[in-house]
């Protein structure tokens, strides 16, 4: 059995199931990060399992143990929310021995502690502070740093970095995969930034509705996505699905097969007349390393392709475009993924 | 036709040559000089200090009047200069123990408080952080039983109060005050509580916080402006309570209330003496009031700003 393991655990509101029958495994020391649109139950799921909603079917077993009716305090978890939830009146220093301090733990310990989990956060000289008195990024600190001094057997994130800006919100991520590589504490993570989910995750779990469409490591998900949602939520800019008719002789052909996915770096450019696709240019974006060009077909489909070449292309030109066969998705009119699709030649 | 008229007004009006206001704007009322701006500020503030005038007049006369004798206590036109005399002082000490209404006062007024605030927090914040489909309306019902007149329920409680041997008691002003007052201290501790973000509790849960912990760690020390306003706040109130004060009491458990007011019965009314009497209830609660206005001020506008 794995070290979490979640059987069929359902969360009903009034009538509304928001969490439908979820199972899902969880191993020790892995990071696990939950990824889906708002409003898909991931959060809900990442409270039930701290304890903070009630399960109404179903059951979660940690290490061994079955948690699903104990109460939040007796669980053994650590969590960090989105809003830091620090205790205003604590000092950074009382905010993280909090949890010690009702456990009634040696004071020489705490300190210890304490001390360990401010340096490995830099927070040694602000333990003296409020939390009013501290900038996001350091508030943030310290709601890792009071998860982290609690060893506890996993560590929930929900949507920690949502409310630190762009660049900040950047070096939190690098810095929480470090504490995962050096504490290597079993770790599920909530976030609605698929870049977030790929960067950090050993294993991504995504929700939709309420449902898990598909678990796997984040190059697993990227390269074999078990459905049209999984495919075009993964990735940045979004995968490409056109109606089979839009793809070329060339693509093959899968039974059944109603659309086709394509990622923007799978899209060749050509000259025009030229390629196995003709397609109007709409819009050029130049990011400086990579160039985004937003292209129409003449049946009226938007594809968009990447290339790390700059490009002199306008709006209204007219390319050709050639398409790397063997990285096609074919998915069936209820958005499934077809599998023993290869390419004709 | 008649309807007509104004508008042959306005337009003959119009015809007449009026002063451009350019031409007034050297006048003093123009608010774009300073002086303008200066006369301004000196009529509002003079209005202030009039509206605070009228507000303050009653206290003041009363004030005044106490330091009387009778006889210029009742002239008409009112004296304004004289020799003032401490005699009514003495007289309300000597005819009621001034002492044993203050103290009954303090006793009442702080225990129905601290008994209140005892059971409205716990209540106040199961219904802030557990509410459930009906806490809305059982916080309304509760706001309701202040909406009807306490006379409404004065039979009954007389009642209870002499069946159960509690007439002129302290114990049942204590209890009869703390009640009035449970439904509007759950109200503002309630609206307290709402602004401690829920996730701060959540935390301490995920720290292994029990619910008692919860409440003594966290709940009660963000929350202790609002006990401490809400505490001040129903202190006063009950202090100047007076209805119940004189109904469920007379010699041994009466309030300062029930002092004043036992100088306008039997033997008419001795204006100076009934002033001192007054001086000497509300000076306590003034003084009070007068250190705590930042707190009450917060509890009075409970809910306004959020």
């Amino acid at each position: 059995m794995s070290f979490l393991q979640l059987e069929r655990v359902e969360k009903h509101f009034g009538e509304v199931r928001t969490i439908k029958g979820v199972d899902l495994s969880i191993e020790r020391g892995q990071f696990t990060v939950f990824v889906g649109p708002s409003g898909c139950g991931k959060s809900t799921l990442l409270r039930l399992i701290a304890g903070l909603e009630n399960v109404d079917v179903g059951r979660i077993v940690l290490d061994g143990r079955d948690i699903t009716r104990l109460p939040s305090a007796q669980r053994d978890l650590a969590m960090v929310f989105q809003s830091y939830a620090l205790y205003p009146h604590m000092t950074v220093a009382e905010n993280m021995s909090f949890a010690l301090r009702l456990a009634k733990a040696d004071v020489a310990v705490i300190e210890k502690k304490v001390g360990r989990a401010a340096e490995i956060l830099n927070l040694g000289p602000y333990l003296k502070r409020l939390p009013r008195e501290l900038s996001g990024g350091q508030r943030q600190r310290v709601a890792i740093g009071r998860a982290i001094v609690r060893e506890p057997k996993v560590f929930l994130f929900d949507e920690p970095l949502s409310n630190l800006d762009a660049a900040l919100r950047g070096q939190t991520r690098v810095e929480i995969a470090r504490l995962h590589r050096e504490l290597g504490a079993t770790t599920i993570y909530v976030t609605h930034d698929q870049v977030e989910a790929m960067t950090l995750a050993d294993q991504v779990v995504v929700l939709r509705d309420g449902a898990i469409e598909q678990v796997g490591s984040p190059l697993a998900l990227y390269d074999h996505p078990a459905n049209r949602f999984v495919a075009q939520f993964i990735g940045t800019p979004q995968m490409n699905v056109v109606e089979r008719v839009e793809m070329p002789a060339a693509a093959g052909e899968v039974a059944g097969a109603a659309f086709v996915g394509v990622r923007p770096e799978d899209l060749r450019l050509a000259p025009a007349g030229l390629g196995q696709l003709a397609a109007k240019v709409e819009l050029v974006e130049a990011l400086g390393a990579e160039t985004l060009i937003y292209l129409n077909t003449p049946r009226g489909a938007q594809m968009v392709l990447r290339q790390d070449e700059r490009t002199d292309l306008a709006p209204g030109d007219d390319v050709g475009v050639n398409v790397e066969t063997g990285h096609l998705h074919w998915f069936d009119a209820q958005g499934r993924v077809l599998e023993g699709a290869r390419p004709a030649q | 036709m008649t309807a007509q008229t104004p508008l042959t007004r306005e337009a003959a009006g119009a015809g007449t040559p009026v002063p451009a206001p350019a031409a007034t704007s050297t006048s003093m009322f123009d608010m774009s000089t300073p002086a303008g701006q200066r006369l301004a500020l000196g009529l509002r503030t003079a209005a202030a200090w009039l509206v605070a005038l009228l507000v303050f007049f009653p206290i003041l006369f009363m004030v005044v009047t106490s330091f009387k004798t009778e006889l210029q206590a009742i002239a008409v036109p009112s004296v304004w200069i004289f020799q003032p005399t401490l005699d009514n002082f003495t007289h309300v000490q000597e005819r009621s123990d001034y002492l044993l209404y203050a103290k009954n006062s303090l006793i009442t007024s702080v225990v129905s408080t601290l008994v209140g605030l005892a059971i409205a927090a716990p209540a106040a914040y199961s219904m802030a952080f557990f509410p459930t489909r009906r806490t809305k309306s059982l916080l309304m019902w509760m706001l309701s039983t202040k909406m009807m007149p306490a006379v409404g329920a004065l039979l009954p409680i007389y009642v209870l109060a002499q069946t159960s041997g509690l007439l002129d008691t302290k114990l049942a002003l204590t209890i009869v005050f703390m009640l009035s007052n449970l439904p509007l201290m759950v109200w503002m501790l309630y609206s307290h509580f709402k602004d401690i973000p829920s996730e701060i509790l959540e935390a301490s849960r995920m720290d292994g916080a029990t619910l008692w912990d919860e409440f003594r760690h966290v709940v009660l020390p963000l929350g202790m402006g609002g006990l401490a306003s809400t505490g001040l706040l129903c202190l006063v109130l009950a202090w100047n309570e007076a209805f119940w004060s004189l109904n469920l009491t007379a010699a041994n458990a009466g309030t300062l209330a029930a002092l004043i007011a036992s100088y306008s019965s039997p033997e008419g009314l001795f204006w100076s003496k009934l002033s001192a009497a007054s001086v000497l209830a509300i000076a306590p609660i003034v003084v009070f009031g007068w250190f705590s206005q930042k707190q009450l001020v917060q509890g009075l506008t409970f809910g306004a700003v959020k």
